[in-house]
């Protein structure tokens, strides 16, 4: 099965560029900003964004982010309420979405009726921050059946035997977790990164993408020269909240990620 | 260190040190193994549900924690801290004057208050600082709701030289001030969470956190049979020392099993470490009693098992209360050790497997069960532990006068002296 996130990846293969994968909390201030952000930051660069669904108790989440789904939770978002907001996005724009929800949302909705909703309305991936594939077993059927692609993710701790058997149950990309820690800390070591980017690529073939203390354009161009996508998350959900009562929020935040997108493009790809 | 004391004997014998063996329980050792499974399932609950970062450090804590079950160094030098530190074995007393007024059952507390630093909580303390100090890390972090759990923590981080940093909600750090102090006297780092419902569920969260940014160096002694595999089973093994006592000391006393165990529910530490020696003998009846709040109707409790539904919360799959779309409620308790959405794994098994019952006595009725114990006993218990004694109030009468009850005094009530003083108005 080819899955939008494959073609993705491989067009942009061919096109000597590295995919930027941009976060916002769904919900935060509101959907319809959400929807708004999605349509605008795709035009700005963006060539996956990940939706945010906001959860009470966000443990692999640093303030910015947790802040961020308390917001989203006071406007009323809702597992339902976001996948309406993808199905209405998708009569505007075609790029890959990918949900990243904590286990119990999805658990409280139902795992194969998540599955078939998210799927019929346009979600292209799924990543469960406090699900290791250890735990994926309800998850797995009927993703699959849905066609959902399950992105599962590494660590600078994960041991070689860890390495081998998360990588090789991530579909659509591996999602390395760039520091020891959670959302939002400050990216330290970069030479670590690229040696554990290697190290995933030797037992797979699904693209590595890096988020984690990814900031700055700089950040991004640092990881678009290792790793075959750059996941940028805290530093725009920042900027959202920073100006999230103005009227040009949105504006401000496309700017960041034209940004982040022109560093990246300025990169030689010297992999693959 | 070898065979401290009589009841520690056991930890030392050349089998698997898990068995009381010197009690003539021959099935014990079939309960033992048989939950939680190897990826730490209690039938559908448990599990390890945490970012991939905290994956190789629980895998690391599950392999030392089954090498130091076994190994008679460590289980002869935890026998040691708990006979001489901690103060064990607790008594098994008989409450004369209790049982006389309620007209019922024969009651009998065990005196988990009489505890060094006045709660059940530094069984598992001591347990877990040994394996950090035998896992090398320097640094320990805990969370707390009550404090008593930070209380035993940072104790037992002076105690070993450990560096310590406690997470505690900053509605938590008002209503246990004393407690907050306490542990800042012994040298640790008491650090407010002021996020969500600034209690011990945030307290959690934010611990969880620490442990995954400074893995290589901290050890994350988490305080209740909650979390992810392998913390639910080895807090239990470490409370099991509850249960095995109050056997021994019962059979002695009296000749016969208890007909029916009464412990307060939390996360459920205290309630697992008494329950767990008498899950096989299925006439003794065990209760495991929630945090009822304000009422059960009125939506502001803490009784997972009469308002919640199975869900993930910290790392595992268990009872949790949590509104339609999955996120967690809120919840509201007078005592702060009680005050949390989610209960330990196990007991959502053993609630399903009807092996234990659990219900729920409100704020008020602990209160009554905090003053009746004082008068009648001269005992002040915690306002946790005070849930047990409230509906020890409520069945005691309902029994026979030959039966016999045994409660789960898992703390004493000195942290909780000033918000009491507080709730009635009084000024100290």
């Amino acid at each position: 099965m080819t899955s939008k996130l494959n073609r993705t990846f491989a067009q942009l293969r061919q096109r000597g560029e590295k995919a930027l994968i941009t976060y916002v909390m769904a919900g935060d201030p509101s959907l319809q900003e959400t929807e708004q952000l999605v349509v605008e930051l795709e035009q700005a660069g963006a060539d996956i964004i990940e939706l945010g669904v906001p959860f009470s108790d966000p443990i692999a989440d640093g303030p910015v982010i947790q802040q961020a789904a308390e917001r989203a939770l006071r406007s009323g978002t809702s597992v339902g309420t976001i996948l309406s907001m993808v199905t209405s996005l998708r009569a505007r724009t075609k790029i890959p979405l990918v949900l990243m929800a904590y286990y119990n949302s999805i658990h409280a909705f139902g795992p194969e009726r998540f599955c078939q909703e998210a799927a019929q309305a346009g979600v292209d991936g799924l990543i469960v921050p406090d699900m290791p594939p250890d735990e994926a077993g309800p998850l797995k059927k009927p993703a699959a059946a849905a066609g959902l692609p399950l992105i599962f993710l590494l660590a600078p701790t994960s041991t070689e035997e860890r390495r081998t058997f998360v990588a090789r149950q991530s579909q659509g990309f591996v999602y390395y977790v760039s520091l020891t820690g959670i959302t939002g800390a400050k990216l330290l070591n970069m030479a670590d990164v690229g040696k554990n980017v290697e190290k995933i690529r030797k037992v797979t073939h699904v693209p590595v993408a890096v988020g984690f203390g990814v900031a700055t354009p700089e950040d991004a161009a640092n990881v678009a020269a290792i790793a075959d996508g750059v996941i940028v998350g805290s530093a725009i959900v920042k900027l959202i909240a920073a100006h999230r009562q103005k009227p040009d929020m949105v504006k401000h935040v496309a700017e960041f990620v034209r940004s982040l997108k022109v560093a990246m493009r300025a990169v030689q790809p010297k992999t693959r | 260190m070898r065979d401290v004391d009589g009841l520690g004997s056991h930890l030392v014998s050349p089998v698997p040190p898990v068995l009381p063996t010197s009690l003539g329980h021959t099935n014990m050792r079939m309960v033992m193994s048989s939950v939680p499974n190897k990826q730490g399932r209690f039938g559908a609950y448990g599990g390890r549900y945490v970012p991939e970062t905290l994956m190789p450090a629980l895998l690391e804590l599950e392999q030392e924690y089954s090498r130091v079950k076994k190994d008679r160094r460590f289980q002869s030098e935890l026998a040691y801290y708990l006979k001489h530190y901690v103060g064990r074995p607790t008594s098994l007393y008989f409450a004369q004057r209790l049982t006389k007024r309620l007209g019922g059952a024969k009651i009998y507390l065990k005196r988990e208050d009489l505890c060094h630093t006045g709660a059940h909580k530094i069984n598992n303390a001591i347990g877990q600082g040994l394996l950090a100090q035998r896992m090398k890390k320097p640094r320990i972090i805990a969370e707390t709701g009550a404090g008593q759990h930070g209380v035993a923590t940072a104790t037992v981080a002076a105690m070993f030289g450990l560096q310590c940093e406690i997470y505690m909600g900053t509605e938590d750090m008002q209503r246990q001030a004393l407690n907050v102090f306490r542990m800042r006297l012994l040298g640790a780092t008491v650090t407010g969470v002021d996020a969500g419902s600034r209690t011990l569920k945030d307290a959690i969260s934010e611990a969880m956190r620490d442990w995954t940014t400074n893995i290589r160096t901290t050890h994350y002694i988490l305080g209740s049979v909650l979390g992810a595999h392998p913390y639910p089973m080895m807090i239990r093994d470490f409370q099991a020392i509850i249960g095995r006592e109050t056997r021994r000391q019962i059979l002695a006393a009296e000749g016969r099993l208890p007909d029916c165990l009464i412990a307060c529910v939390g996360g459920g530490s205290n309630a697992m470490g008494l329950f767990y020696a008498f899950i096989r003998d299925k006439k003794v009846k065990m209760v495991g009693v929630e945090a009822g709040g304000l009422g059960v109707a009125s939506g502001k409790h803490a009784a997972r098992f009469a308002g919640g539904k199975p869900g993930v919360l910290q790392g595992t799959m268990t009872y949790l209360l949590q509104g339609d779309d999955g996120q967690v409620n809120l919840t509201h308790s007078v005592s702060a050790g009680l005050d949390y959405a989610a209960i330990g794994p196990e007991h959502s098994y053993l609630r399903d497997q009807g092996r234990v019952e659990y219900t729920s006595v409100t704020d008020d009725e602990a209160m009554a069960a905090f003053d009746l114990l004082a008068r009648e006993e001269g005992i002040m218990p915690a306002l946790e532990s005070a849930h047990a004694v409230a509906h020890t109030v409520k069945v005691a009468p309902t029994m026979k006068k030959n039966q016999l009850l045994v409660v789960n005094l898992s703390g004493r009530g000195d942290k909780d002296v000033q918000q009491i003083a507080k709730m009635r108005g009084i000024m100290l």
